[in-house]
């Protein structure tokens, strides 16, 4: 429920297949756009799309990288055969990707470290350098910016501070000439026409389809034609059954470097299946703190402050569970927590953090019974392995909830400590951490 | 990416005093809200709030229903119960409610776009919540900007709403009322605050009662990127109110709504003491980008994170903790600061009316009693596989126990072997029809040729079910099984009610006799014979039909007595004698005749439909009309 982005070849399919109505017949890009996956046959591609043989093709990865000319991962006209073996050797393994580099082009960061899975392929369009140009469209508070710059491609630098914008409020749709005077004051005069009414037709397809970003660069210009070469988007998704017939099959994959535990996906198939919200991202598995936290809002605060203590890489899990999920599905959750924290011992110990704010209206006792049930079926691989835990919740029957949970110590022998809202909410936090390090 | 536009701070919408309300104020403890969309559990939880407040007047003047019709809907005010009117249009209810200046609306992401322009086109709404999450951002925006220029101020979309202490409460915010009362939410206290979080609000009111004097006013603005109104927002509101003495900020990773706040710090445009924190200084834990539960909370780059506004703020003066752990304790001093400096005068301490338990929540808590009105014993519906008996519908057919069966579990209450089972069966099927002409029939065409329904047609039929029509079954069992056990013989039976003048039921048949049996009473009488362990009814009645058809060849037993004594055999063999005559008592045996021959009535029902029957009329010659 955001502004998700979407692969390059999925932006520029929508551009093939509408930018021509948005711009009044005048832009008409062919879609010669074609995703790599892993499960694509490249053997067969050529025979379902004929110019992949014939023409001098670009590769690109097309899983939301940026900088990727600085981090060498475009390959510029190769033949099918080259774009074949390139794509082969850049996903055989994971590789580094840098965010920032210096004016040397070294890498300024220590980089994400990553699986290449999606590539796109189209062919080379020969041109200038010195037509190349950038433009931007971005979603701002009252409206919509649209920047441009009369230079673009890798080297453009700032371009925040270089560019000329254009502000447009909500609800207008400027003209070609409104862009020409606002935006096009560097661009030699026998272009302006044309780049202002391509990008008149660019600002309706992006509204019209409720993009929240639309960064083409570079875009390459000259006096009769308009050609994007690399694009990067968001939509925004909330915008799906206004827009979703106009996107067309339409992916919002994961960020470069997140991999997905099996876990993971296993929580993200649960949380379609029921209309609670149930979320776990691994960021540790090794971490000795783990927490299973109850609300979107409260399950940043307890990770804040895991952070803010000083034990951010200890933490081992972000998650949480919200909307009031039933008792089997709380304690699939759980169960899922305590099966991951329960892989390996440490011979320090763990510490496990089920905490949660004051409900408005979860009945607390009602999704404790799920936790509980967990907790007891993991007893003793928890007693084993010295775990610590710490519970801390309020709202509609809460003392009932916590009540139960503080059963178990007696019940079967868990090392674990009970707190209601009289606690401040993330107090659990220190008193499991205070001299834990 | 490149670096998103500033938002402008905004000027406080509302520019116009309602009457009676400074243009600081959306709301006081007479402000009456319109609620969009049937929201039953959040009407309610308003006015007990309401009443808590010692409110005067219900806080929701009306609910706009528009796929409804106008209707009026009970609720609780405290102990009592009132009436609120039930809109289709909030224009309408807008011309009888002119004192109306809220509209929380709780129509869908789809819908609530809608619900908000038409509160636009009313004049008197000045405050405008959108609950609904997930509104697109484009949509979103559009609304903001022509709300600023009407001057409404918008709060949400993905909000639980707010609240004014002992004023104001926008539908579920806060939680259930114990909650309410101890967070201090009845009574005014000198704290504003404002979160996009609306779990979290309720877990800040909470703290603030216990670290302060209590809120005066807390407002979840919502999760979404784009929100109607922003914390700068409602600081400045709250800066301005000089009943608001500190305010409480919680902030959010991701937007740059938070540098509107340290520009105003910086410009002493806010003057009061400001305790902030800005959740999401984890985000550098993640390895990539990380969207966290809203749809505003990613950091779209560095100035965006929670560690860079955390610093801004504290540069521009804000008080900023070390992290949400000392949260509170900074709030709790720097109202004892203010409180020292005579500044603030602590709220006196109130006491909240006590809202009297629901029923329902009085039982689940086991704090009332009371006996039940109905009683049952033969099936339950409630657990997780309906009961027959004690037996599962699914163990209903895996056993494979029949309509038999079925009958025996909800009539007897325990499951009869197959023989009595399958004798059940067979006499409902001998007795499902016997043709057109008997009353039971007649009157179910007639019926249904008069253009009924088929429940009226059959119940037709079956009302004329009784001591002359089907009514021979449970006369016959009776008569036959007195007389048995009271050691009559079969000739003193017979004498016996020669002398009364009574004729024995279930003996004689218009027209079948000893020579031209009726195959329906062979059956089952074979049936009987061959399967049952015992048979003395039947054994005795037909030793009392050798003595009947002596005399007359028609006087045999038919097929109502031969069922009704053989059911009486069979339950006798099943159950203690006692408990068998009771069934009989009870008309069990009549059932059986209704329930088979039910299934002629709906047949003759929808025969007369198929072939169209139209309304039956008696032919004159058939009357024979006296006079006097």
């Amino acid at each position: 429920m955001a502004q998700k982005a979407i692969r390059e070849a999925d932006g520029k399919r929508m551009m093939a297949r509408l930018l021509k109505e948005y711009s009044g017949g005048k832009f008409d890009i062919k879609d010669r756009y074609v995703t790599v996956g892993p499960d694509t046959d490249l053997a067969k591609l050529p025979t379902k799309y004929k110019w992949l043989a014939k023409e001098k093709l670009v590769v690109k990865p097309d899983q939301l990288v940026k900088r990727r000319g600085k981090n060498d991962l475009i390959l510029v006209g190769a033949n099918y055969q080259q774009a074949k073996k390139w794509i082969k050797e850049k996903s055989k393994g994971p590789i580094t990707i840098y965010g920032e580099f210096d004016a040397k082009g070294k890498p300024k960061d220590k980089g994400t470290v990553g699986q290449l899975t999606h590539f796109i392929i189209e062919p080379l369009v020969p041109h200038d350098d010195s037509d190349e140009c950038y433009v931007a469209i971005m979603s701002t508070i009252t409206g919509d910016t649209i920047m441009f710059y009369h230079e673009g491609g890798v080297n453009v630098g700032d371009i925040d501070a270089k560019a000329s914008k254009y502000d447009i409020p909500v609800g207008t749709l400027p003209s070609a000439k409104d862009m020409e005077k606002n935006l096009l004051g560097k661009v030699p005069k026998d272009r302006k026409k044309i780049v202002g009414e391509f990008i008149e037709g660019l600002f309706k397809f992006y509204a019209d389809l409720n993009f929240a970003y639309l960064e083409i660069n570079p875009i390459v210009v000259t006096k009769d034609s308009v050609m994007p070469l690399d694009l990067a988007a968001k939509l925004d998704d909330t915008a799906a059954f206004q827009s979703g017939k106009k996107w067309g099959p339409t992916e919002f994959p994961s960020p470069f470097g997140r991999m997905r535990t099996k876990e993971e996906d296993y929580i993200d198939m649960l949380d379609t299946k029921t209309g609670a919200s149930l979320k776990l991202t691994v960021l540790n598995p090794e971490g000795r703190i783990w927490t299973m936290v109850a609300g979107g809002g409260a399950s940043v605060i307890y990770a804040d402050t895991i952070t803010d203590l000083g034990f951010m890489d200890e933490m081992a899990n972000y998650g949480e569970y919200s909307g009031n999920p039933n008792e089997e599905f709380t304690y699939l959750y759980a169960k899922t927590v305590l099966d991951l924290m329960t892989k390996k011992p440490n011979k320090k110990g763990k510490y496990l953090i089920i905490g949660g704010g004051i409900a408005n209206f979860t009945d607390v006792a009602k999704t404790f019974t799920g936790i509980i049930r967990a907790l007891k079926e993991y007893g003793d691989k928890l007693k084993k392995q010295k775990v610590k835990i710490y519970v801390r919740r309020g709202g509609p029957n809460y003392k009932t909830g916590l009540k139960n949970i503080g059963a178990l110590k007696e019940e079967i022998g868990l090392d674990i400590e009970v707190y209601g809202p009289e606690t401040h909410m993330t107090n659990i936090v220190s008193m499991a951490l205070k001299g834990g390090k | 990416m490149a670096a998103k536009k500033k938002s402008p701070a905004k000027k406080p919408a509302a520019k116009k005093a309602a009457k009676g309300k400074p243009d600081y104020e959306l709301f006081n403890n007479k402000t009456q809200a319109f609620i969009y969309n049937m929201q039953v559990n959040a009407v309610q939880r308003m006015l007990d709030f309401d009443y808590v407040s010692r409110r005067e007047t219900p806080s929701v003047a009306a609910v706009i229903n528009p796929t409804g019709r106008n209707s009026l809907q009970k609720f609780f005010f405290g102990p009592k119960e009132i009436l609120v009117p039930v809109f289709k249009s909030m224009e309408n209810a807008a011309k009888k409610h002119k004192n109306v200046d809220v509209l929380i609306s709780f129509a869908s992401f789809r819908s609530a776009p809608q619900s908000v322009e038409e509160a636009f086109a009313l004049k008197q709404i000045k405050t405008i919540v959108i609950i609904a999450e997930g509104v697109p951002e484009r949509r979103m925006k559009e609304l903001n900007a022509k709300a600023s220029e009407l001057g409404k101020v918008i709060i949400g979309p993905a909000t639980v709403g707010g609240i004014q202490a002992g004023a104001f409460k926008i539908a579920n915010t806060a939680g259930p009322i114990d909650n309410i009362v101890e967070s201090k939410l009845h009574r005014p206290g000198s704290v504003g605050f404002v979160s996009k979080s609306g779990g979290l609000s309720n877990e800040a009111y909470n703290m603030i009662a216990r670290n302060t004097d209590g809120l005066y006013e807390g407002i979840a603005i919502g999760g979404d990127m784009y929100p109607g109104s922003t914390l700068m927002d409602h600081l400045m509101r709250y800066e301005k109110n000089p009943k608001v003495k500190m305010l409480v900020c919680l902030g959010e990773v991701g937007g740059l709504d938070e540098y509107n706040i340290v520009e105003a710090l910086d410009k002493k445009k806010i003057k009061k003491p400001l305790v902030m924190w800005v959740t999401g200084t984890c985000a550098k834990a993640f390895k990539t980008d990380v969207q966290f539960g809203h749809a505003g909370a990613k950091a779209g780059g560095d100035a965006e994170t929670a560690d860079a506004k955390n610093k801004a703020l504290k540069k521009a003066g804000a008080i900023v903790p070390n992290s949400f752990d000392d949260y509170a304790e900074k709030i709790n001093k720097t109202y004892k600061k203010l409180v020292k400096e005579g500044k603030i005068k602590p709220a006196p301490e109130v006491e909240a009316p006590i809202v009297p338990m629901d029923y329902a929540k009085a039982v689940k808590e086991g704090l009332v009693r009371k006996p039940a009105n109905f009683i049952t014993s033969i099936s339950d519906e409630r657990g997780e596989e309906l009961l027959y008996g004690n037996m599962t519908i699914t163990d209903v057919f895996k056993k494979d126990i029949g309509i038999g069966g079925v009958l025996s579990i909800l009539w007897f209450k325990q499951q009869f072997p197959k023989y009595a089972t399958k004798f059940i069966e067979m006499t409902i099927m001998v007795v499902a029809d016997h043709g057109p002409a008997v009353s039971g029939a007649h009157n179910t065409i007639v019926t249904a040729r008069a253009g009924k329904d088929l429940i009226s047609s059959i119940v037709s039929g079956m009302l004329t079910i009784g001591p002359r029509f089907g009514g021979a079954i449970d006369g016959a069992a009776q008569m036959f099984s007195s007389a048995y056990d009271r050691g009559l013989t079969p000739q003193e039976f017979v004498n016996e009610m020669k002398k009364k003048g009574v004729n024995i039921q279930g003996i004689g048949h218009r027209i079948k006799s000893v020579h031209n049996p009726d195959m329906r009473v062979t059956i089952i009488k074979e049936y009987v014979q061959k399967n049952f362990k015992k048979t003395p009814l039947l054994d005795y009645a037909l030793e009392v039909e050798k003595i009947t058809t002596s005399k007359r060849d028609n006087l045999i037993l038919n097929v109502d007595g031969c069922i009704g004594i053989c059911f009486a055999d069979m339950l006798r063999n099943e159950m203690p004698k006692k408990e068998a005559d009771e069934y009989i008592q009870m008309g069990a045996l009549n059932g059986l005749f209704i329930l088979g021959r039910t299934m002629g009535m709906m047949g003759n029902y929808l025969d007369q439909k198929r072939l169209m029957q139209p309304l039956y009329r008696h032919p004159w010659d058939d009357i024979l009309y006296m006079k006097e």
